[in-house]
Formats: C-alpha cells, structure tokens, sequence
C-alpha cells in the first residue's frame, strides 16, 4: 500500500483522488475486516463525503491539507459527530456523540478521511485486545496471534493495508505495544501535545492519542496534524503544533544514548537480540551509546495499577445509565445503575474499577494512591537525573513478540507485565515511540523503544529514521 | 427564642452561593435560572465521554472577591474530584476544592457587633435539579424522577463558618450580613427564592461550659425563615433527647418547612466515602499577586462601611433610624438615600422615603434614577407635595421612571413652586394689612387665615406647610 506521504503527494498532483484512496481503502477492509475483526463501524458513508470535500478543495486550487486524501483508522474510543462510539464496551452500544474530539476535527482540516472506528480493549483496559465486549481482533500478520492492546485494532488496520494510517491512545503502552506486535510505528506523544478533548478517559494523568503508520515519515505528518494546544483541554501544552518531519532526516550524529538496563530485563532473547543491533545501528551512525540504570523504574508497573484504576474508577462512574447509552431497569435508581453497570461492563472493567475504588478508600488512599504517586514523583526526578548524561534512552518496547490468543487471559498478571517497558513513560509524561527492527521468534516483529524528555519528539523520529534505514526499510 | 436555663447551642453554617457569571463554571453554557430545562447544556456540563473542563477565569475572580471580602486569606489551590453516584450529577463526581481552597481563614462581623470566623471559601460545580413525582417528593418512593442539567456546572462558592455562632438569631444576622456582602461582590444575586443562596446548619448543644456536643447537619434551608425556624428546632430536639437519657447521634437531617421538623436522612454510618482525589483534567489555580490586587482594588465597600457612611449623615439618629440605616444597606438602596443628601435634602426624610416607599418596590429601582429620588424629597421637604402625594410620586416612579414634576402635575398635585407661593403671600399681605400686622405680632391663628385664603386662591391645590414657610419668611 501507498504510504500516507506518497498518498498527498498523488492527490495533489491530481495522479489520484481522496475518494479514489477511499475506494482502495474500503475495498481492502470489504476483504479482510471479517476475519480480522478490525473495525467496530465503517462510516462508509461520512468518509465519501469527507473526501469528496478534500477533492472539491483541490479542484478549487487549494493543497488539500497536510495529509490530503488519506485514509485513516481511529480508535473507537474518540468521539465523532453521529458515529458510533463504544470503546468496545456493551453499555456504550448505541451511543451516537453529538460532538467532534479535537483529533477528528484536526484530521478533518488537514484533509483526512477518517473511515471508522477501530477495534480495542474495553475502555482501553488490556493489552490484546481480547478484552473487547466485540470479540478480539486477529495480528494480520499471524491470525493465531493477538495484535497486541489496547489499540489493536488500528494496529491492525494499518498492517493489513487497510489504511496507512490510524490513531490510538496509550495509557500504559497501549499504542507502542501493538505497534511492536504488528511491526509499525507507534508514538507516545509528550503528556499534552495532543488534545484529549473528545477522547474517552481511561485514566486521565496518563492518555495520550497518537498515530501508527508503517513508515516513520507517516507517523510525523500525522502527528504534526493533531498536536498543538487546544483550549478546550486544559492539560494541553500551550505551544503550537511542533515541526517534526522538517527534523526526520536529522540523523544521530553526536547524539547520546542510554541503554536502560530495567527496559531490557526480563525481555525474551529474541527480542533482546534486536535491541542490541538497533544499540549498534545507532553508533554506526554516529550515536554514542552507554548502559545505565534507572532503578526506579522498576516501580512503575505498581504505582500505574493504583494510579490508573484509581482514575478510571472515577473516570467511568458516569456509564450510569440515566443519560446515554445503555440502561437496564431496576426498581428505583439505585437499582437501575447497578443493573446496568453490572450488565455493561466487562470483567476487566469490574477489575479495575474495584481495585481503584479500594485505592482511594478512606483509610487505604495514603497506603494506595498516595503513595504511588510518591513513586510516580520519583519516577519523574530519576528520569529527569537521566536526561541529564544522555539525550534518549532505548529499550524494549514488550517483552516478547505478538503472543497467542488465550495465552494470558487467565492470568491478569501476566498480562499486566506485557506493559512493564513502557508504562514509566505515561506515569513521567514524557515521549516514547516503538519502531520495528527485526523479528523474533517464527519471524514476528520486534519493538525498539525510543525514550525522550517531554517536547523531545522530533529527536526520537529522527533516531526512529536512522533504525527503519538501518533495517532496510 | 430561649433554650432552657443552662444550655447553649453552637452553630457553624454552609452557605453555598451560585456565583452570578454569563457562563458556567467549566464550559461556555449560560448561566441563567429559569430557562426551559436542559436548553442551557453542551458535553461539557452534560458529562458526556470525552468531555473535559476548563476553568472559567470570571469564578476564580468572584471567588477571590468574596474571600477578599470575608478577610480570608487567598492562596494557590488545587481541584479535586468528590465521587458519588446521583442522577442530577452528570460525571457522578463533582468538581470541588479540598485540602487546598482558595480562600482560609477569615472572619464576618456582624451588626451586634459579634465576629464569626471563616474557615474557607471554595470554588466547586452546582449539580442539575431533580424533581420527584408521585410519592412523596423525594428520590426514593418517587414514581419519576425528571432532571434539568441547566444548572449543572453553573459556579458556587462554598463559605465554612466556624462554630461561633450562639443563637438562631445570630445564624439569621450572619447569613444576612453574608448576604449583603456577597451582593456587594457582585458574586452573587443573593436569592434564597431562587436557590442562589443555600445553607446548610450544624447544630450542636451542650451545658454552658462543657465541651462541643455531638452535631448533626440540617440541608438545604432555603430562607431565613427556615434557618430561624430549623436551628431553635433542633437545639430542642437535642436538648429534650439528652434530658430524656438519649444520646444524639451525628448525622444529616432534613428539614420539613410545612411540618416544622427536621428528620433523619442519612448517619453517620451511612455517609459516603467520597474518596476525594486531585482532578486531573484541571490545573493548579494560582492567582499571581498582581491578580490578587486587581480583584481586591475593584472590590466596592462592604455593607458594615456603607451603615457607617450612611450613619455619618445623619444628625443624632435615633434607633428607629438606625434600624432603617440596616433595611436601607440590605436592599441596596443607600445610593439614593446618599444622593439625596448631597443634593441637600433632609437626611431623615430621605432615609424614611427609602425604607418605606424604595424598600417596598426594590424591582422597580431600575426605573428610579438617585436624582429624581433627591428632586422627589426636595419637592416634599419644600411643601411642593404632601407626604402622601410624595410616597404617590414616588410608587409611580418605580413602576415607571420618568420626571417628579411632570408625575405631580399630571395627577394634579400641588404645582404651585414656592416663588409662586410667595408671590401670592405678598398680595395677600398687602390686601389684608390688619390680618398681617397681627399676625406680625405673635398671633399664630392668623396663620390659618392666610392659608384658607391661598386655598381659595388656588383651588385647595396648595400645601399648607408651604404657606406657612412664606409667610414665616416675611413676618
């Protein structure tokens, strides 16, 4: 498939059409979405229109936006006007928002085709997709495998060659994970570089959308398009859309780079293999790279299942039944938000939202949540001290390889661990994106993680580069 | 009321006051009471998935106002989340202030002369408004329950008095001097009627001298009346528990204004967990000095200054003046009074015309301007108008503005101006000359004469006072 560059390039040369890439993309999610299960919804209908718009702003003379006429995947958990939004989640279904995220009008603007809704955990929570309400989604590239969560989904769109791009969001990992699985980009942008107006919250402190692609040009139109402060998010940064792709090209030379130990421990041999020659590709260009450790990172996993639960146990008390979505009757009102709480969600969800509510109980919350933030705050200051010797951390992005369906299901976790490597991120709020290198085992795709400070993406994109060149892509 | 000899209560109240911004506290719906329900709502103050807030930068400042205002101190806060599940709150949480409000530690004099402290003035969301059918009014047992999310996320602040208070009657001046200094703000509109203003009463009892008892909360009083009636209520019931052996036991009560009782609504086992955290889709709030000084420098004078300002005009009040020094103050109206007396009015005139015929129509304010007010007292004081042709003119006034003369002569008031008066007073001196020299010389009956005289001249439309000014002016 044509890459998202390659796409605006060809409509405003006028060698293609937006409804022309529609087609192309419609077409290859008529032919696999069924075994795949990657879109909840196609919005068949809004996306012609949508790209007939794009094509009348060419024919007016106009350039069309940044990414004139590309399709793109978005996750089900983002709002957009009259289609169906679920979050992959039975008390969702039905429910229809009367409002754009931010994202999608952004998308909108710059002359994308959103063409559905894609495929996730329930409300986020999970990192296989399996944990949807609607069945799981199948890795593209080996259907026995999950593609990783909980943005499977548009992982998968974009390695099936649905479309070339699509969004996520990543709470813990949620973007870079399937990205690794599915062997794409996945970006992690910096905490308040993209609105979260429109996104349904997971755990507030810690989502952030942003884009998969196959290449790492796509990911930086992409993410050039929706960054950049918005007024209706009071968390977004107060800068404008930064310029990254004008630095993809920058190169590694002279930068240095720090090899995490707690990034790579516990990872399998197969993808540790193909860290260590990412950690070579990078000196070959001219990178200097040093081991360090950052011990505190090996609280994170903890602090993240107090601190994210604890949000959403707040964040999804308003699934109650009385205003949208879905309602099962009971006698009085109490009876009915119970009914329809335990008939809408999940066990996940159920988890979740107990161990939050625990987390913040009177009595429990300086035990609980208090001190995981405690952790947190140390967690921000090691990462700080880091950045101070070296100007990008890399490790692993999971693990392991893409892993089979069912393979952790019983055991929460085990599970949970599959987001060991990227969690310290969200918790820092800092950036991170996962780049293919390699592949592991039965020749599955491996993750590179690329770590940097808050506002630092054009440097990881740039890196990211040097490894996709170095990979021979 | 008395409480039995021997025993006190000790009262704190919760005022919450919705603050009188154009738009609501986290998004740009308007702010307005009595609009068709649910006309005023976005998916911000809906709570639908996705939304998020963004604090309206005109609270923060009517916070600051009120807490400038109540002496408190103002510092760099934080939000927090208050969970709990009910149908008229949209997020099932609600924005408030926690460890860390933006206003502690102040205090409010009251016109006894007393000090109560303030705790805290914090910012937090209104919910929307439930109203239960069939039944018996309330959530549970209703047949239906309707919601109007207009009011959902419209501002409050709540203000935390500390256990100072001794007496219905004190609660009743606090909340009354509250009221008068946050319309004073501009913060707030002060209508109970309107649930602008709410309080919430704890209420305790013990034997003079002993330690604080156990206190129970009574919700939701929405008028003075109410405030009065429920404090004395509960400081008996308690009193009479504790004579009869029983203990009180903390909790929520709710008071039936048409039974005159309060009862049970939830214990102290019963209340919820709230399980407070910082909100995370907000910011810290921390208003910078500069800020701080802006708010405090527009801050218009306090009710206690302008009883002061007033009171200083007045010659030796009495305390039937000093009382209506209070009304005059509490209705706003002291503005007219003061313009009046600069325009050289009589002070005591103008103070009686503002509590009786002002304090009787304060919607009609509008229409009345402070320099018709001053021409209306000047016509009166000069014998222009009788005081009931006056309080007439004024009643007109506020119902529909306009110019005091042209009011007077058009219902055919007294029009003579007293150049007139007198220019018929000196020919009547000079027709009857016996009559004058008598009356010259001490013999106030003549008085009488010369006044029928001008009656006939005029048609009975002259003012009696009026003559007799003339002809004290000539003699």
């Amino acid at each position: 498939m044509k890459s998202a560059a390659q796409i605006v390039r060809d409509v405003r040369s006028g060698e293609s059409s937006a409804t022309a890439e529609l087609e192309r993309s419609l077409q290859a999610v008529r032919a696999r979405n069924d075994d795949l299960h990657v879109f909840l919804h196609v919005d068949e209908e809004g996306a012609r229109a949508a790209a007939a718009r794009v094509d009348e702003r060419i024919a007016a003379g106009g350039d069309g936006g940044a990414l004139a006429g590309v399709p793109i995947a978005i996750k089900d958990n983002m709002c957009q006007t009259g289609v169906p939004t679920t979050c992959s989640s039975r008390i969702l279904e039905g429910w229809r928002p009367p409002y754009n995220a931010t994202v999608i009008d952004r998308l909108l603007d710059a002359g994308a085709v959103p063409v559905g809704k894609t495929n996730l955990d329930e409300f986020a929570m999970g990192s296989s997709t399996e944990n949807s309400a609607f069945g799981p989604t199948r890795n593209p590239l080996d259907p026995s495998r999950v593609p990783g969560g909980s943005s499977g989904g548009s992982a998968a769109a974009v390695a099936s060659d649905m479309t070339p791009v699509a969004l996520g969001s990543d709470t813990g990992g949620s973007i870079r994970q399937p990205a690794a699985f599915c062997g794409l980009i996945g970006v992690k942008p910096s905490y308040g570089l993209v609105s979260r107006y429109g996104l349904i919250a997971f755990a507030s402190s810690l989502d952030q959308i942003g884009p998969f692609s196959k290449t790492v040009m796509d990911s930086a139109l992409v993410l050039e398009a929706i960054a950049g402060h918005d007024p209706m998010d009071s968390t977004s940064l107060p800068e404008a859309s930064p310029s990254i792709s004008a630095h993809v090209d920058d190169g590694v030379a002279g930068r240095r780079f720090g090899l995490v130990r707690e990034l790579v421990d516990g990872a399998d041999d197969d993808v540790l293999a193909q860290v260590e020659r990412a950690v070579e590709a990078l000196r070959e260009a001219g990178a200097d790279v040093v081991e360090l450790s950052i011990p505190e990172l090996r609280l994170g996993l903890s602090a993240y299942y107090l601190i994210a639960p604890a949000e959403a146990s707040s964040n999804l008390a308003r699934f109650d039944g009385v205003r949208y979505g879905r309602r099962v009757d009971g006698d009085d009102v109490t009876a009915m938000m119970e009914a329809t709480r335990t008939a809408g969600f999940g066990a996940e969800v159920k988890r979740r939202i107990m161990l939050g509510t625990y987390a913040l109980s009177a009595g429990y919350y300086d035990a609980y949540y208090g001190q995981a933030l405690k952790v947190r705050t140390q967690m921000i200051d090691a990462f700080g001290r880091a950045y101070r010797d070296v100007d990008t951390l890399i490790g692993a992005t999971a693990p392991t390889v893409a892993f089979a369906f069912g393979a952790k299901t019983a055991d929460p976790m085990a599970m949970y661990l599959s987001d060991v490597f990227t969690i310290p991120t969200n918790l820092a709020g800092e950036a991170a994106l996962s780049v293919p290198f390699g592949t592991g085992v039965d020749d599955m795709p491996v993750g590179v993680q690329l770590l940097g400070p808050g506002r630092s993406e054009a440097g990881l994109f740039a890196a990211a580069r040097v490894l996709e060149i170095a990979d021979g892509r | 009321m008395a409480l039995p000899d021997g025993w006190e209560m000790v009262v704190g109240l919760e005022v919450h006051t919705e603050l009188k911004t154009e738009t609501k506290m986290f998004c740009g719906c308007a702010n307005h009471f009595g609009s068709e329900p649910n006309t005023n709502i976005c998916p911000v103050c809906l709570g639908l998935p996705g939304a998020l807030p963004v604090l309206n930068v005109r609270a923060v400042e009517l916070a600051m106002a009120i807490g400038a205002a109540l002496h408190c101190t103002i510092a760099p806060s934080t939000f927090h989340r208050k969970n709990y599940f009910y149908p008229d709150m949209p997020k099932d949480f609600q924005i408030s202030q926690y460890d860390l409000p933006i206003n502690s530690g102040g205090h409010l004099d009251l016109v006894d002369g007393s000090r109560v402290s303030i705790e805290r003035a914090h910012l937090e969301e209104d919910t929307g408004k439930s109203t239960h059918l069939g039944g018996s009014g309330r959530i549970h047992g209703a047949d239906r329950s309707l919601v109007d999310y207009n009011r959902s996320g419209v501002p409050l602040v709540e203000i935390v008095s500390g256990p100072d208070i001794r007496s219905a009657a004190q609660a009743r001046s606090y909340a009354s001097e509250l009221r008068g200094i946050l319309i004073a703000t501009g913060a707030s509109d002060g209508r109970m009627e309107e649930g602008s203003m709410r309080i919430d009463a704890n209420v305790s009892v013990r034997r003079t001298g002993d330690p604080f008892g156990t206190r129970c909360e009574i919700k939701n009083l929405n008028s003075l009346r109410s405030l009065v009636r429920a404090i004395d209520y509960e400081a008996l019931r308690q009193i009479e528990l504790i004579d009869d052996g029983g203990t009180v036991r903390q909790e929520t009560r709710h008071w039936d204004e048409n039974r005159g009782e309060t009862s049970t609504m939830r214990t102290k086992e019963e209340a919820e967990d709230y399980r407070y955290f910082r909100e995370p889709d907000l910011v810290d709030l921390a208003p910078d000095d500069a800020w701080q000084a802006r708010v405090r420098a527009a801050l218009g004078p306090m009710p206690a200054q302008r009883r002061a300002a007033l009171v200083a005009r007045l010659p030796d009040p009495p305390s039937s003046q000093l009382d209506a020094v209070e009304v005059v103050v509490d209705l706003g109206l002291d503005p007219w009074v003061l313009a009046a007396i600069d325009a050289s009015a009589d002070p005591g005139l103008s103070l009686a015309r503002a509590a009786n015929e002002l304090a009787a129509n304060v919607t009609g304010l509008a229409n009345l301007t402070h320099e018709a007010f001053a021409t209306t007292v000047l016509m009166e004081q000069r014998g222009e108008l009788s005081s009931t042709q006056a309080k007439t003119v004024l009643g007109e006034l506020l119902e529909a503005g306009g110019d005091p003369a042209a009011i007077a002569r058009a219902k055919g008031f007294e029009q003579l101006s007293s150049n007139e008066v007198g220019t018929m007073v000196e020919e009547l001196i000079v027709l009857h000359p016996q009559e004058w020299s008598r009356y010259k010389d001490g013999d106030e009956k003549l008085a009488q004469f010369f006044i029928g005289q001008v009656m006939k001249l005029t048609k009975g439309q002259a003012n009696g006072k009026a003559v007799v000014a003339e002809l004290q002016a000539r003699r």
